[in-house]
């Protein structure tokens, strides 16, 4: 009876194991999150309309450091076909501010202090990043750091080409 | 008159004789008599920001950076209580190991012991209710009675049948 139990809690976990993300066409969840530095409370409803890229970071995490200057270089090279969004997670807020001024990141950014957002958008570790269509739904994603400029652009190729638009 | 001066005045001299002493009991964190606490002691009642175990359980870059961040405030001399408010100010309740007794995770603590109470009574409540249905069917017998006339009848038959 006890081995019955083990083999369906193991089967049980195995099948619980392929749900772990979204998919691609998802809808993206949305959180009103204070932005970095404090000032304002956004959210990506903000963004409804837009291509985002949404870049899932935080000030202790070695490869995001790597990724952080291509994807400042990819934010000004495209600016106004895609919005580049920074979700600062589990990080303390100082560390945080350091980073960004270390390595001259512009866009904007949220603080996800808790890290609530980030199980909501069922990352597993950062570097992440979700590419989100002008309706909010997933388009793409990429669990790790960008090695350069290129693997963004490429990544973000749906978004730079300008393909429809249909905003609900 | 001269004692008390001399006295008066070796008092006096205590905190420059050991400068050190006075100043470290005065937390510089402005926090008063707080009490002075440790990172070790504070290492196992606030988490991991990222791997859901104690902070004393973790050595990741997150848990690093918030040691970092405790000893600082311990420099400060900032109280325990004040560092849990700032960690929960940084990561949020999730920080803290322990439910906040002045908190609805009280009930965390509450709960169980509540039901376990409850319980026991139940339990206590049982036993006497039991005992005490014993006791009355007990009573409801009463004293064994003697043989009904029949009875007596063909007892008296069967002795004097056998010559009794």
């Amino acid at each position: 009876m006890g081995v019955v139990a083990l083999l369906g809690l193991l089967a049980w976990g195995l099948f619980n194991k392929g749900e772990g993300g979204l998919g691609e066409g998802d809808p993206v969840p949305v959180a009103t999150l204070p932005t970095l530095p404090a000032g304002e409370m956004k959210s990506l409803e903000d963004y409804r309309g837009k291509w985002v890229l949404l870049n899932v970071w935080a000030s202790w995490c070695g490869p995001c450091r790597d990724e952080s200057p291509a994807l400042e270089e990819f934010e000004q090279a495209n600016r106004g076909d895609i919005d580049v969004l920074g979700i600062d997670t589990r990080d303390l807020t100082n560390d945080a501010l350091k980073f960004l001024s270390r390595y001259g990141i512009s866009y904007e950014q949220l603080r996800d202090a808790d890290g609530r957002y980030a199980d909501d958008l069922k990352t597993t570790g950062v570097p992440e990043s979700l590419l989100i269509d002008p309706d909010g739904n997933l388009a793409a994603q990429r669990k790790g750091p960008f090695r350069n400029l290129q693997d963004i652009e490429q990544f973000a190729a749906e978004a730079i080409a300008g393909e429809s638009v249909s905003v609900q | 008159m001269k004692t008390a001066l001399a006295i008066a005045a070796v008092l006096a001299s205590i905190p420059a004789i050991l400068p050190g002493t006075a100043f470290a009991a005065e937390p510089a964190g402005g926090g008063g008599a707080a009490p002075q606490t440790s990172l070790p002691q504070l290492e196992g009642e606030v988490m991991c920001p990222t791997c859901g175990t104690l902070l004393e359980l973790s050595h990741a870059p997150a848990a690093e950076r918030e040691r970092a961040f405790i000893r600082k405030l311990i420099a400060e001399g900032k109280s325990e209580d004040q560092i849990k408010d700032a960690l929960v100010a940084e990561y949020g309740s999730g920080a803290l190991a322990l439910p906040d007794d002045d908190s609805i995770n009280f009930y965390a603590y509450l709960l169980p012991l509540l039901v376990f109470a409850a319980g026991l009574g139940g339990v206590i409540w049982g036993v006497i209710r039991w005992r005490r249905n014993r006791e009355s069917a007990a009573d409801d017998v009463g004293p064994p009675s003697g043989p009904d006339s029949d009875d007596e009848a063909r007892l008296e038959r069967d002795m004097a049948r056998f010559d009794l």
